[in-house]
Formats: structure tokens, C-alpha cells, sequence
């Protein structure tokens, strides 16, 4: 009593093989999150972007108003235009959510990323190295006779020209603090 | 005036505060001084539950069928994960709750102390928010925002973990109007000119349809009598989906039945050749979309949703309205009156005179049977001989959850409670304990199958205890009967442990209990079982022995859209052959 005309061997077996019909360009977008200073808020955010599959570029968090007890959380991401709208509604939705906005949507900002980088060689490499951090304003706060620690502030993509001329000089190790941002202007937001 | 008291008796006296008559909850190590603090006063009944998911799932039904916010007490690390599936499941459903859970002492928090669990680590994804209190000061102002969390915006569970060494020391105590109620304050009026545009486009639509979800039953009884309001005087036809059945009347003209997977033809048809879609709080669901590049291809699309995050999900929408749907019907009756009370007449006339043709069709049909109870038959009969009563519908999940959406009427919000978002076996049984608390007088029936009440069968000792007089039906087919359907719809037959061997004896069960058992499994004698399960004053397993191989119809595969839709039997081949599938 089987009724039904089913394909042989269609894949149609499931609901979950279904795709919705928005555009697949995928964007970076830098959005900033005031939230609630309270434990476990930064897990409220994180959850969300794993158990919902979203990325996660890079990730700063820190209190900025102690009176408030509000923190801001900087998230740069990417998804296609359908997903950085999901992101925000349900960034919106968490309770400890104060205010979520997409700076790269909303006008002009400002970001910045603070970088530390250990440069390790002597003779001319060494020499180089130091020539180029001072074209790069990248200071060094730490040295020895055979290592630099040189530190650099600027956008992601300043940092990451910096990385690539050091690599071939000596770069053994890189820490980077992710993006801060704020909208230029007088505005709020 | 202040009061200084102990964490537990604030816990309590803050329940009072919020309205709250019943707790459901199993007592534990974490728990101890709330559970002495329950038992030294009157005002607030705890009703012991066998498992503490079947506390939660009371909570829901309570919470369902009251439209208040239920409440659930469990102890530290195992009774909180087990927690964990009712939590979930009322979160998908956006249904009200509160689960209190007791916690290790403070000091000992991270130690792995005996039955520590990081509940509110566990438990933030499957709640809406959750608390730790660490500072009994901050225990009654966080249960009072719990409370307003759960039940505004779009509703949800949260969860208030307590440390034990909370519940013994003493602070002041925070009554209601005093508790700060936080920054959460959702949006509930409608954006007038998004509202406008839709009445306009209501105006001119040649084919319009509701299609209306749970937001409506969430938004409270006011909500359903303005969609009434609304469908009667437009005269444009209401399809729902499962979590909406009872917003609109089944006895109404306008009614088309549920939509989806499972849903009728005739709804079905309507929503693929509609030219205005009416999402009036539903989500696009899965299980009501079908294939997504093909729903409803030729319409407008709005969608008046509470949460932000529903709007563009998974479909795209032309006229998003962000607000609650009692508000935002309010303000549409309003501007549609006020702009001449317009609608396309030509046009609905020729839209329902195509929808007549479909009702033609008559999906429901099924092949009789004089010598085994056919399942829908069953449902038949039970909606024949309650029709009218004061009667509650709770359900598993299955076969018996479809057949009972298709077969009983609802006519009122809240008389409907079943796992949709979640799906989860062995919610109704304890969802029927919970709603028949909140309703101690009228007729509560859960419309199982025997595989998931199963799932929470030792919840007869709750029925039993307090005297619940719960009525559950058993649509016994001795298959996981969704499960067996799609392998031999989709898996060559092969029907991979989808048989349950060594059932129980329902019958004798219910006695061990306590409790009165019937079998029934002739067709002519089923009136009588029936009438003698509604006679019964106490709580009845009926076990109902139906045909084994019978399948829910119709269906939409998997991966179609709305028009390929599958009938009963002989009708499949003709539904997808015939004219009726390339109707737009």
C-alpha cells in the first residue's frame, strides 16, 4: 500500500536541504554591541554566533562605562546581506542587549587594532626591520640584543602589511587585539 | 515597609507576589529550605512530578492553556539538565515559564561539588535569559524581572538559579512595584504607514489569506476576538498553523484548516495561489514552507511579527510590521474602517469559488473500516461525543499529533497545547497534569501515541496523587507511526526499529497505579469506551488499538513546494497529475 511516487534516489529525504532564496555575496561587517556588564554576557554573544553558525573575523570586549556597568563588544563578521540582518535581530534579542549597530552600514568609522610583534634576527635583517617599523610609526617596547617587540596601532589591513614585511625578517610571534570602532561624528551610535 | 527575610521564604513570597497558585517540582539537596518554606504556608500548591521534565512540561501546559506564566522548581545538577528538553521546548513555542533551580552553595561553586552542574551555562541557549543570584538582596528584584522577561515581547522561558547558601541567608525583601524593571521593553505598536500599506494592498488583493500562528494565541484572548473581527468583515480566508489552531474558530466560514506539512488541500492551495499573504504571528516554519524557492511564488508577502528576528529569516517580506499582533489589528481595523471598510469583492468571489473546488477534494477522506478502528476515526468519534464540552487538547508528538490537529475543532485560544517548534515526545501527558491544574473542572484529553507516552508514563503517579482526572487517549498502533510512514514513503520499506516490542498491558498498568484502564479495538464498540472514559471521574489510560499501517494524509514531501501536495490512497496520483497541480 505505498501510495506515493516518490524518485528513486532523489536526495529529498529531508526538510533541511532547503535553501532560501537571498543573495550569497558575502560582506564584512564591523557591528558594535553595548551590553550589560553582567557574567556571562559575552557568552550570551558568542553562543549565538556558534549555535546559529555565524563567523566571527575578530572579537574586542571591554567595560566602558563603570557607572553603567556597560560594556562594548566589537564583532567584525561576515555573511551575505540576509545574514548580517539575522546577526543584528538577534543580537537585538538578547535581554542584556543595550544597543547593536552596524558600522559599516551606517556611515563613516573609525577602527583600530592594536598589534605587539617579536622580530627576531641580527646583522642587516635586523637592521631592516627596524627601518621599516619606523616607516610604520610601530614603536619597541621591548628589546634584546638578537629581538625586537615592536608595537603597532592602525586599521587590520595596516597590521597585516606590517606582518608580511617582517615575516621574511624574523617574525616568530604575533598577538593582536582585535578591532575597536566608532562611528566619525558627533553622533552617538 | 521592609522586611528583612531568607532567601527561601523571599523566593516564595515573591511567587505570591506574581500571582502564582501552582508550582510544579521535585524536591533535592539544593532545594531544601524553598521546599520547607512551600510547605509552611497554603497559598501556593507544588505538585510533585515523577521526573523534572515532566515538571517543565507541566508548566508549559499550565502556561498554554492559562496564558500566565507557569512555574517549575527543580533541584542542582540532575533535576536542572533534566530540565534542559522542556526548557528547550518552550523556548521554540515561546511559551512562559519559569524554571527555579537550586545550586551548590555559593563557595562551592566550580569545585564539582556533589550534583553541581553549570545550569546557567547549560541552560543559556534554550532560555530566553537566565540568572544566577549570588546575593540574596538581589533574589526577589531578579525573580520579579524574571517574571517580566518571560512574559513580554515575545514570551519565553528563563531560568533563576539559586545557590543554596542564597536560600539560607537574609536580606531585605524587594516587593514588585519596587524591583527595577530593566531596559527590556519590546516594541509592541506597528509602524501606522507599514499597517496603511497593508490595508491598501488588503483593499485591492484579488486573493489574499491569513495565515496566522501562535503570536496570536500569545497576544491573549483580545487578539483572537480583533482577528475575528477582521477575517468576518473582509471575508478573506484563515489558515493557521498548528500552534494558532483555536485563534480562529474551526466552526468559522472563513476556516480552511491548518496549513503545511500535514496540512489541508484547500489551505494548502490557497497559501501557493494566493496574490496577499497575511503572516499574522507565525515564523515560516520548515514544516509550513515546504521548498522555499517555490512558496507561494506569485504574492505579496506581510508579516506582522513581535520579534525582530522572525522578519526575513527565511522568506522574504514586503510589508514587515514589528509589533504585538493584538496591537497591530487594533490599529488595522482602525485604518481599514476608517478608509471605507474596501475590499476586492469581484475578486474574493472568484478566489473562493476556486477554493470551494478544492474543498471538493475532500483530503481528509480515508478508507472506513468496519473490523479495525481506523485512527481517524477515533479522533472522529471523540470530537463527536466532546463537541461542545469544556475541553482542553493536549497531544504527543506523531502521527496522533497530525490526525488530532486535522480531526478536532478548536474554538477558542488556549484549548490546544502540543509540541510543535521542538517536537518533543513525551510532552503531553505531564502537559495535560499541568493544564488540568489550572483547570480543575473541565475536560483535559491527551491524544497520544503509545511510543511517546511512554516517554512519561511514570507521571500516572502525579495523576493518580492528586486526583487529576486526565483522560489519555492512546491511538495505539504498536509503530513509531511518523517514523514507520517515512521509511516506507522514503526508506525502500526498511523499517529500522520502528516496531516496539514488549508493550506494556495499558490496562493493568492504569490499575497498578491506581488509575482505571480501557481497551477498546472494535470499531463498534469504541462510542461506549468513550463515553465511559468521559464518565470516569479520575484519570484514565484509554488504549486504543487502531490499524497499524495507516499513514497521515495529506502530505507535502520533503523538498515540495505546497502544490505537490500527496492525498490518501488512490488520490496521490491524481493530486500531482491532475489539474489541480499547476493551479497558481
Amino acid at each position: 500500500m505505498s501510495p506515493l511516487q516518490i524518485k528513486k534516489g532523489s536526495n529529498k529525504h529531508s526538510a533541511y536541504n532547503l535553501r532560501p532564496t537571498f543573495s550569497d555575496v558575502q560582506e564584512a561587517h564591523t557591528i558594535t554591541v553595548l551590553v550589560e556588564n553582567e557574567p556571562g554576557v559575552l557568552a550570551r554573544v558568542i553562543g549565538l554566533f556558534s549555535g546559529r553558525g555565524y563567523n566571527i573575523d575578530s572579537l574586542t570586549v571591554a567595560e566602558v562605562d563603570h557607572q553603567g556597568h556597560l560594556s562594548r563588544i566589537t564583532i567584525v563578521t561576515t555573511g551575505t546581506p540576509q545574514v548580517i540582518e539575522q546577526i543584528k535581530a538577534q543580537l537585538g534579542r538578547i535581554v542584556s542587549v543595550r544597543e547593536v549597530h552596524d558600522l559599516t552600514a551606517e556611515g563613516a568609522s573609525v577602527e583600530r587594532e592594536l598589534a605587539l610583534m617579536k622580530v627576531t634576527g641580527s646583522g642587516e635583517k635586523r637592521v631592516e626591520a627596524l627601518r621599516l617599523a619606523d616607516i610604520f610609526r610601530a614603536n619597541v617596547v621591548d628589546s634584546t640584543l638578537e629581538s625586537f617587540i615592536f608595537q603597532l596601532t592602525g586599521a587590520p589591513d595596516k597590521i597585516d602589511a606590517f606582518a608580511d614585511l617582517m615575516r621574511p625578517l624574523g617574525l616568530i610571534q604575533v598577538a593582536r587585539t582585535g578591532v575597536a570602532a566608532l562611528a566619525r561624528g558627533q553622533g552617538q551610535s | 515597609m521592609t522586611r528583612q527575610m531568607t532567601g527561601a521564604k523571599m523566593l516564595v513570597q515573591a511567587l505570591k507576589d506574581q500571582g502564582v497558585d501552582t508550582v510544579f517540582g521535585y524536591p533535592g539537596g539544593a532545594v531544601l529550605p524553598i521546599y520547607d518554606e512551600i510547605f509552611q504556608q497554603n497559598d501556593i500548591q507544588h505538585v510533585l512530578v515523577r521526573h523534572e521534565q515532566a515538571a517543565v512540561h507541566a508548566a508549559e501546559g499550565y502556561a498554554r492553556s492559562t496564558g500566565r506564566v507557569g512555574v517549575a522548581l527543580v533541584t542542582s545538577g540532575p533535576g536542572a539538565t533534566n530540565a534542559v528538553t522542556g526548557l528547550t521546548d518552550a523556548l521554540m513555542d515561546s511559551i512562559p515559564i519559569i524554571v527555579l533551580s537550586g545550586q551548590v552553595p555559593t563557595f562551592m561553586i566550580g569545585s564539582d561539588a556533589f550534583q553541581e552542574a553549570d545550569t546557567v551555562g547549560i541552560t543559556r541557549p534554550c532560555t530566553k535569559h537566565n540568572w544566577l543570584v549570588k546575593d540574596t538582596a538581589k533574589l526577589s528584584s531578579v525573580i520579579h524581572q524574571a517574571f517580566h522577561v518571560a512574559s513580554s515581547g515575545r514570551p519565553g522561558p528563563v531560568l533563576v538559579d539559586i545557590p543554596k547558601d542564597v536560600q539560607f541567608a537574609s536580606a531585605e525583601y524587594t516587593p514588585k512595584p519596587k524591583a527595577p524593571v530593566g531596559h527590556y521593553q519590546p516594541q509592541v505598536k506597528g509602524d501606522m504607514e507599514t499597517i496603511t500599506a497593508l490595508v491598501e494592498a488588503i483593499e485591492t488583493a484579488e486573493r489574499p489569506v491569513f495565515y496566522t500562528g501562535g503570536g496570536v494565541i500569545n497576544s491573549g484572548p483580545g487578539a483572537s476576538q480583533l482577528l475575528r473581527e477582521l477575517v468576518e468583515a473582509t471575508g478573506i480566508p484563515i489558515t493557521s498553523t498548528l500552534m494558532g489552531l483555536g485563534a480562529y474558530p474551526a466552526s468559522g466560514k472563513n476556516w480552511l484548516g491548518m496549513l503545511g506539512m500535514h496540512g489541508l488541500y484547500e489551505a494548502n492551495m490557497a497559501m501557493h495561489g494566493c496574490d496577499l499573504l497575511i503572516n499574522i504571528g507565525a515564523r515560516f516554519d520548515d514544516r509550513i514552507t515546504g521548498r522555499l524557492d517555490a512558496f507561494s511564488p506569485n504574492s505579496k508577502k506581510a508579516h506582522i511579527d513581535i520579534d525582530p528576528s522572525s522578519i526575513n529569516k527565511v522568506i522574504k517580506t514586503d510589508l514587515p510590521i514589528v509589533g504585538d499582533v493584538g496591537h497591530v489589528l487594533e490599529d488595522m481595523l482602525r485604518v481599514w474602517k476608517a478608509r471605507g471598510r474596501k475590499v476586492n469583492r469581484e475578486g474574493l468571489a472568484t478566489w473562493w469559488r476556486r477554493i470551494d473546488e478544492w474543498r471538493t477534494v475532500k483530503c481528509l477522506t480515508y478508507k472506513t473500516s468496519d473490523t479495525v478502528i481506523k485512527p481517524q476515526y477515533a479522533l472522529e468519534r471523540l470530537e463527536a461525543l466532546t463537541k461542545g464540552m469544556d475541553r482542553y487538547i493536549t497531544t504527543e508528538v506523531g502521527q496522533h499529533q497530525m490526525w488530532a490537529a486535522q480531526f478536532l475543532g478548536f474554538e477558542d485560544p488556549n484549548r490546544w497545547m502540543t509540541s510543535g517548534g521542538l517536537g518533543t515526545m513525551g510532552y503531553g501527558f505531564p502537559s495535560s497534569i499541568g493544564v488540568q491544574m489550572a483547570h480543575p473542572d473541565s475536560l483535559v484529553i491527551n491524544v497520544a501515541g503509545e511510543a511517546s507516552w511512554l516517554m512519561n508514563m511514570q507521571e500516572m503517579g502525579t495523576a493518580v496523587q492528586y486526583r487529576l482526572p486526565v483522560k489519555q487517549f492512546i491511538l495505539n498502533n504498536e509503530r513509531l507511526g511518523m517514523v514507520r510512514q517515512w521509511q516506507q514513503l522514503l526508506h525502500g520499506e526498511r523499517y529500522s526499529s520502528s516496531w516496539s516490542e514488549a508493550l506494556p498491558d495499558f490496562v493493568k498498568l492504569a490499575e497498578a497505579f491506581g488509575a482505571k484502564g480501557i481497551l477498546c479495538k472494535n470499531p463498534g464498540d469504541l462510542d461506549d469506551a468513550i463515553m465511559e472514559m468521559l464518565n470516569h471521574d479520575g484519570p484514565v489510560i484509554f488504549d486504543c488499538l487502531v490499524e497499524k499501517h495507516e499513514n497521515c494524509f495529506p502530505m507535502i514531501p520533503s523538498g515540495e513546494p505546497h502544490n505537490k501536495m500527496l492525498l490518501g490512497d488512490a488520490k496521490a496520483t491524481n493530486a500531482i497529475a491532475g489539474k489541480g497541480a499547476v493551479l497558481v
